[in-house]
Formats: C-alpha cells, structure tokens, sequence
C-alpha cells in the first residue's frame, strides 16, 4: 500500500470468518483509548484495539469477543448503529486493520469513521437492524462460518443466506475499481488545482512567503 | 439537493473536479495539523517521496500531548517529547510555521487559527481533529479528517470527497438566565441523536444565533460532530466582521478587509435557498443542561429527571441502560446533587477568554469544594495572557482552582491530567464517552462553563442559577 508504484488492489469482495461487536454509539475512544496514541507510526496498535474492553486494571482477560480464541482468526466485523462516532482518529480503523479486520458490516457508521476505513480499502457495509442481529446471532453460532462481503453486488452472504447490503456509491466504486488511494489520482489533476486556486480571493491574503499561484 | 446555501457556495468555489470514483476533488484554503495524526501522513508522504505541496496554506501548533503544569523540555513524558520533536522536525523540514509554546501563540488548534486571522469566512479548513468544525462559526466550510486524508491535502492541498445534505437549525427565542451556546448545541445533540447528523452539514441559524457572541458561535459548530455532522456553520454578519477586524491578519493587512467583505457576504446563505432539512428550536424553553449518560446525546435539563431506558427510541435504550449502570444513576433522578470530584473547565468547546469570564463571576469570592479538585486550563497562550491581564487567574486561583498552561489537557487525557479510578468530573469539554478523561472508570459530566464552575464550588452538579454573580472589577 505504500509503495508508490504499488498497484492499489481492488477490493470488490471480502471473504472469511465474522466477529461481533454489538451496542450503539461505540465510539473511537473505546476503539483505541487515547493512550495508545502517543506514537509516531500505526505500527503496532493491532494489540490495543478495543484494550479497555478488553482489560481489567491487572491486564487480565474480559469477556469480549476479541478476547475469545473462536473468533480470534476473524476478519469481518459485524456492528451495530453509528460504529465509529467520535473523535476522527485513524488510529481506530488502523489497530482493526491490524488485529485483523478486512470489512466491516453494520447498521451504520460515524462518517470520518467510513472514510478513513475507505482510505485503508476497508468497506463498511450497511443492513437494517434485524439482518445485522441476525448475522450477529449466526456469527456466535458459527465462528468458522464463511462471510461473503461481495462490495459491488452490495450482497452478504452466509449460511445459504443472502442480505442485500449498502455500500455509499464513491465507496463501491472507489473499492471496486482501485482508486481508494486518491493521493495519486488528485495529484495528477494539477494544472485544475492550481486554476481553483488563482480563482480564490482569500488566496493571495496567506500569511506566508510563499504567493499564491497567481 | 440543497441549493443557494452557503455550504453550496463554498463548495462550488472551491471544487477541482469530479473524481473518477464519484467524489468531489476540493481545494483547501488552510490546512491546520497537530502532533497527535499529523506524524504518520508525513511518514507516508516521504515513503512515495512526495513534498508538502502547499506549506503556505498549512499552520501547525502543539495541543493533545503538550504537558499544561511543566513544560520544560524534555518533557517529562518521553512519548510526549517523542511527538513533540517529530513534528518540530516535520515542519522544519517542509518550511510550515508553527505555533510553538516559545511562539506565545500556540494553543489548541481550533482556539488559535480564529485568534490569528487565518481562520475566515468561505475557506475550506480541515485539521486531522474532529472538532475542526469549530471554524464553521466564522461562514468556513471546516471538518475533520483523517491521517490518510492529512497526506492526501499535505501531498496536493486538496482533498476527495462527497458533497453532503445541508440541514438548517433554526434556533429562535431569547435565552434565559444561566443559558448559553453550550446548552443549544447538547439540546440540539439531544433531539437529533449522536448519529442524526450522519450524511448532513448544520447551518445554525435564527435569532439566538445571531445574537451569540463569535465564541458562543464557536462552541456551537464545535459539537457539530457529537451529532453526527461532520461540518457546521454560520452565515458571516457583522459580528464575524467585527471579530475578524481584530485578529493579526487583519491588523497587519486592513485593505485585506475591504478587498474580503464582498465575498465573505456573497457566501451567506441566500434568502430563498433551499435545504433538504429544517429543524426548529425554541431558545426560551432551555434550561442549563447536563449530560447524565456516556454520549453528549444523553442530556438533560438540570431539574429534569433522568430518562428511563424503557421510555427511550428502541435503539437507544441499551446505550442509556450501559451508561446509567457506568454514571450509576438512576431514571426519575435529576443530575442535581451528583457529587463530583473534578472540575474541568477547558477544551476546545469552551476555554476562550468569555467562557472563563462568565465562569470567574461564578468563583469569585468564593472557594473551591474541599473534596474538588479544580482547574482551568485556558484555550490559547492569548487566552491565558489576556486573562491573567484582566485580573481572572487571581479570581481562580484565590478561589482554589489550579491556573494551567494552554492545551486539550484533560478533555481526552493525553497528558497527565486524567481522571483517577471512578472520579467524577464535571468538565466543559464535548465528549463523555466512557474512559474519554483518562480513566476507564471516570464519569464526566459535560455541561457550560459556569455550571462547571458552580459544581467546583458546591462540590455537586449545581443549578448556576441558584449561585449569585459577582461583577468583575
């Protein structure tokens, strides 16, 4: 992914086993606790994905799905209302990616949450309350159960059972063609960028060294 | 499709062009980074062996991490100093001016781009902070982004994204007594849910708007997020200007101010614009609110009583069950009388020089509760000068309250000042979120300044209404 002449994958379709987080409003600080922050690099915070639910005080083991060894090679989280609210820290969809997570499904996600999950080729997928319980209540029956996220058919597909999903329409089509890492494609856009900018009133008014381009 | 707003208005001006995946390319008029998300784009930018494209149009200050009590350097916390030296380097090397603590002018990202002049009307603005919505108070269409996006405006000073609904609040009526911005926005919060806003930028609008001073304006565009939307704003009026006449740009560059007006006035929204929602408050009907649960949704007014779970939308009431067990209250009690143990007033909602004025009319000439411990931790170096010149440290700290350096301090607990164990806080902050303060086990009580500062008094979440106001000087 960081390599630059790297081709950015496709992800039209995720596949694998679930985990369920359930409850509304799980916001970015339960995700990854600010503590966890006070590094330079994304390397790493795999481990303290969701630490405080985790973890008591001595570092022993809670109850929580993550902590289960049944779910423990899981790569697709299924998620109740509003996953992700709060703060606008990468750090949260990063030490998911890094514990694991490939795709998320869930009855709704935090917007700057949806888009940093895009920015890493993270679908976050949308159903109504009673598929996603549904899903939820398979997922603990079957943890080794095959999930399949098919990103441009907006399907979910699991035990002979199909849900007609959501994905955002910039979402799918950035997933499903490749162009979720959009540094190089607005870069190319340059001589654009810099009519914008000449067209800007405030442009020239910067209190910098550098002018505007006009 | 909303039309003729100002959110329409800003977008179109500031718009490249379509992206092959259907999002909008923007340019971004002011690109504000921090230490705490800023670090990992630049990393990611020298691994494709880009450059910083605009530095010009990219300011960088010191809050999340930066200590409030000793700022010696090194600072005492090695992860701290770590941060706090990357991105030194960082903008040494792309040559991006830095609101340092040597500078007198650093402060919390979204305090000082409005002190400076750099944050103004029909600007995009986006920081890798969600409160970056702060900045719509002035007419800016401002959110926050995340460490991805931060390398994509670093790489090209501008960023792809899909042009949202706009909902206008209109919120009429005079306040009341002890009543302000911070009470509007958790009311509004409250109504609309945490994820109301989801897909949606707030125009605030209607008479108690405009009658807010730029600060009020401030803390109501700042919470934005806690509902869900990830931009708000305000139409620029002559108290945008006459704010904006005062900031450095402005002094140092007056014919700027002429030369601006006609397009700060050409974005305000227009009469007959039309929105893809409209929601109305009535000012007059709020009391001062507190929060009783873990989101900022989770409201009420301070003789209300707490909701019963039951009683809630049916996806609401697991949240509201976890968060009573967390805050341990119960339905049918009011807030008041919760004892707590910290008083926090600061944050990015509420640490300029007004908040702790009208909280300094609360404290004066009277003591902090025994069993609180209380501090004020000023928004900006500016805010903190300017209150000490005006005699406010003194009301502070003769009352017992710690007067601290400016930073985020223990709004998210990045630094040292954090809640312990199962303390209470009632903090002027914008987010209660379980373990936001430091601790797993803390409680935080979001409510406006001068509440926070009649709870440090009384040792309990207290009516403000009930305590007389003293007149400074």
């Amino acid at each position: 992914m960081s390599d630059p002449t790297e081709e950015i994958p496709e992800v039209d379709y995720v596949e694998g086993t679930g985990i369920p987080i359930r409850g509304n409003d799980i916001d970015t600080d339960q995700i990854i606790p600010a503590r966890f922050m006070k590094v330079v690099t994304f390397d790493g915070l795999g481990e303290f994905a969701f630490f405080d639910l985790r973890f008591d005080d001595e570092d022993n083991q809670k109850d929580h799905p993550m902590n289960e060894e049944r779910f423990q090679d899981a790569n697709v989280m299924v998620v109740n209302n509003n996953f992700g609210c709060g703060s606008s820290r990468e750090h949260a969809p990063q030490a998911l990616m890094r514990w694991g997570i490939d795709a998320i499904i869930g009855e709704g996600f935090a917007e700057i949450f949806a888009g940093n999950c895009l920015a890493l080729g993270i679908p976050t997928v949308t159903a109504d309350h009673e598929s996603i319980n549904a899903l939820q209540q398979w997922v603990d029956d079957n943890p080794d159960g095959d999930i399949e996220v098919d990103v441009a058919a907006e399907t979910v597909r699991y035990g002979g059972n199909e849900i007609s999903v959501s994905v955002d329409d910039a979402q799918r089509q950035a997933l499903v063609e490749g162009i979720w890492d959009t540094t190089a494609l607005m870069k190319a856009n340059r001589n654009a960028i810099e009519e914008t900018a000449a067209q800007l009133p405030y442009l020239d008014q910067t209190r910098s060294d550098v002018e505007a381009d006009d | 499709m909303s039309e003729g707003t100002l959110y329409d208005k800003v977008w179109d001006r500031h718009k490249v062009t379509t992206l092959p995946n259907g999002q909008d390319q923007l340019f971004v008029g002011l690109h504000l980074i921090h230490e705490v998300t800023s670090p990992q784009a630049f990393g990611m930018l020298q691994e494709r062996g880009l450059e910083v494209a605009r530095p010009d149009l990219t300011h960088a200050t010191v809050d999340h991490i930066v200590p409030t009590a000793n700022q010696d350097r090194p600072y005492a916390d090695d992860a701290a100093e770590r941060m706090m030296a990357e991105l030194e380097e960082n903008v040494r090397d792309a040559g991006i001016q830095f609101s340092d603590p040597t500078t007198g002018d650093q402060g919390i990202v979204h305090v000082i781009g409005p002190e400076q002049g750099i944050t103004q009307p029909g600007k995009t603005i986006v920081c890798g902070d969600s409160h970056t919505s702060t900045h719509g108070a002035f007419g800016a269409l401002a959110f926050g982004i995340g460490t991805s996006q931060i390398r994509d405006v670093l790489a090209t000073q501008t960023i792809a994204m899909e042009k949202q609904k706009v909902r206008k609040i209109e919120v009429n009526g005079e306040l009341g007594e002890g009543v302000e911005a911070k009470d509007i926005i958790l009311e509004i919060i409250r109504r609309l849910g945490t994820e109301g806003g989801v897909g949606y930028v707030y125009e605030y609008a209607g008479e108690a708007i405009e009658n807010l001073d730029m600060e009020g304006r401030m803390s109501i565009c700042n919470m934005s997020i806690e509902g869900g939307a990830r931009a708000g704003y305000v139409n620029p009026d002559e108290t945008t200007f006459e704010w904006l006449k005062d900031t450095d740009y402005f002094q140092e560059h007056p014919e700027k101010f002429a030369e601006l007006k006609p397009y700060w006035e050409s974005i305000r929204s227009d009469e007959d614009a039309e929105y893809d929602d409209v929601v109305e408050i009535d000012a007059s009907e709020l009391d001062p609110v507190v929060t009783w649960g873990t989101t900022p949704g989770q409201g009420i007014g301070i003789d209300d009583p707490i909701p019963a779970p039951e009683d809630l939308a049916d996806d609401k009431q697991d949240t509201a069950r976890r968060a009573q067990k967390h805050m341990r209250v119960d339905p049918g009690e009011s807030m008041e009388g919760y004892d707590i143990d910290v008083a926090f007033l600061g944050s990015c909602t509420n640490a300029r020089l007004p908040d702790l004025r009208r909280a300094a009319r609360i404290v004066k000439g009277r003591q902090v509760d025994d069993d609180v411990r209380a501090f004020v931790v000023p928004g900006s170096q500016r805010v903190q000068r300017a209150a000490e010149e005006e005699g406010l440290k003194d009301i502070f700290e003769e009352a017992g309250f710690e007067w601290r350096n400016a930073g985020c301090s223990m709004c998210l607990g990045m630094n040292e000042d954090q809640l312990e164990g199962d303390e209470a806080c009632a903090s002027s902050s914008n987010r209660n979120f379980v373990g936001r303060q430091g601790s797993k086990d803390g409680r935080t009580v979001l409510m406006n300044p001068r509440m926070v500062a009649a709870a440090a008094i009384t040792g309990e979440v207290s009516d403000v209404r009930d305590l007389k106001e003293v007149a400074l000087q």
